[in-house]
């Protein structure tokens, strides 16, 4: 089984060479940690940056250059600053290749829900709408089950949806599972984790296709 | 040169008036119109409609307003990170309209660019999209959003001159360029204001036309939302 930064190192396999990304707030994030050094990868964050880097050092953090999670950051060589509606021409025009968000459900038929909980929390969308609505390649990182034990891997999504039919690929501490045709279709097993822990622990329909192999990581 | 300049921020809120539409720019609370706040907190206007990304934390940015209770309603994307908003929301003191950001950013231009409403894909098939017109184009759904409408626009930008053209600093941009000349009235508050031909015309990154009244603000206090840092080895 994996824990966070495990699913982020599995995500960082499927970040190519030449790629511009967009990573979410949580386990997204933890993904540039994990990309090789020997590939060219620009991250942006859809509040006006591309080429982003790490956190500052202690006593050069700047008010005027943070990240979507308001966070401070720094810029790499080749950066660059714009205003949100040029972010999201970015994003809405197909230009970012690659997005990685959380959610809080998927669906078999690649709904995905991760912007509210009614009567509980109600923080908003921020840019995932946008994100999801418009990309080609998006991965959802995200834990097998919730708190609870309860599968976010369902037939049907129960909370608020933040986009229809988008997601394609799933990374998550038990598995990279891939939807199509209606269904959740596993790919790899995370080490040490059985396919059959996999199918107790998904309550959309699993399609699992001869050997699973193990994810090397 | 047509002169923007206006000697304070009293100045640059005549007019300003109860019940009104705000657009306020910031991304949290980088860049947001500190003075412009500050102001529309003494003038204690009321029941305004404000057109911003956040809603500032509890004790600063927007959170001042609301902390107030001037404000009957807020189109935001994000809203976290303010208890008092929660609250207000809620217990329905608060009308809250959650927009997807890029939807909100391209309302902000499309009312500065002349463009009465515009296709999305962004929220079709969720409740951002219930009784909203649809439409498919090249076998995509896209949803039909109308450009905002607002009364005053009060944006920040890191250097300006007296013809109100701005340059701003890192991501400080955000919604401040796409909010400049979408409402009737653009308010524009500046670090550094400097006299007409002091910024390079190849730098300029909204162009004065876009302003109405432009002013020099004062003590910055440039609040951190998240401070995050390494280590140095």
């Amino acid at each position: 089984m994996l824990d966070k930064n495990g699913i982020a190192k599995r995500i960082a396999k499927e970040v190519k060479d030449g790629y511009y990304v967009n990573l979410g707030i949580g386990i997204p994030t933890l993904v540039a940690n994990f990309v090789r050094d020997d590939i060219e990868v620009e991250f942006q964050s859809e509040n006006g940056v591309l080429g982003m880097g790490p956190f500052p050092f202690e006593g050069e953090e700047d008010a005027d250059v943070i990240n979507a999670g308001k966070q401070t950051i720094t810029t790499l060589p080749g950066a660059s600053f714009f205003d949100s509606a040029t972010s999201f021409a970015m994003i809405r025009g197909k230009h970012v290749h690659l997005t990685i968000l959380g959610a809080m459900e998927v669906a078999q038929n690649g709904d995905i829900a991760n912007w509210k909980i009614p009567g509980k929390m109600v923080k908003g969308m921020g840019g995932a709408m946008d994100l999801v609505a418009s990309a080609d390649n998006i991965i959802v990182a995200m834990m097998h089950t919730n708190k609870k034990g309860e599968s976010k891997l369902l037939k049907e999504c129960s909370l608020p949806l933040t986009g229809v039919g988008c997601v394609t690929k799933i990374v998550t501490n038990l598995a990279v599972l891939e939807i199509k045709d209606n269904a959740f279709h596993l790919i790899e097993r995370a080490p040490g984790v059985t396919v059959e822990e996999i199918k107790n622990a998904t309550e959309g329909e699993l399609i699992v296709n001869g050997d699973i192999p193990e994810m090397i990581l | 040169m047509i002169n923007k300049k206006v000697n304070n921020v009293t100045e640059a809120l005549k007019g300003v008036k109860s019940n009104m539409t705000f657009m306020l720019g910031g991304f949290g609370l980088s860049g947001i119109p500190e003075n412009a706040i500050a102001e529309l907190v003494k003038l204690n206007v009321r029941n305004v409609t404000c057109i911003s990304n956040n809603a500032g934390v509890d004790d600063f940015g927007l959170g001042l307003l609301l902390q107030n209770k001037q404000i009957k309603k807020m189109i935001s994307s994000y809203v976290g990170e303010n208890d008092e908003f929660e609250r207000q929301m809620l217990s329905g003191e608060l009308e809250v309209e959650l927009t997807p950001q890029g939807t909100l950013a391209e309302k902000c231009r499309a009312a500065q660019a002349g463009f009465p409403a515009f296709y999305t894909p962004a929220g079709f098939g969720t409740e951002v999209a219930e009784g909203k017109e649809t439409r498919e184009f090249d076998g995509k759904m896209y949803v039909l959003e109308p450009a905002f409408k607002a009364d005053f626009a009060f944006v920040k930008a890191w250097k300006g001159d007296e013809a109100g053209n701005l340059i701003f600093k890192g991501t400080a941009r955000n919604f401040n360029a796409n909010m400049c000349g979408a409402a009737k009235i653009t308010v524009a508050e500046v670090e550094e204001l400097v006299p007409a031909g002091e910024l390079d015309p190849n730098q300029i990154h909204i162009p004065g036309i876009f302003i109405q009244r432009i002013f020099q603000g004062n003590n910055y206090e440039k609040r951190i939302e998240q401070r995050t840092v390494r280590q140095r080895n």
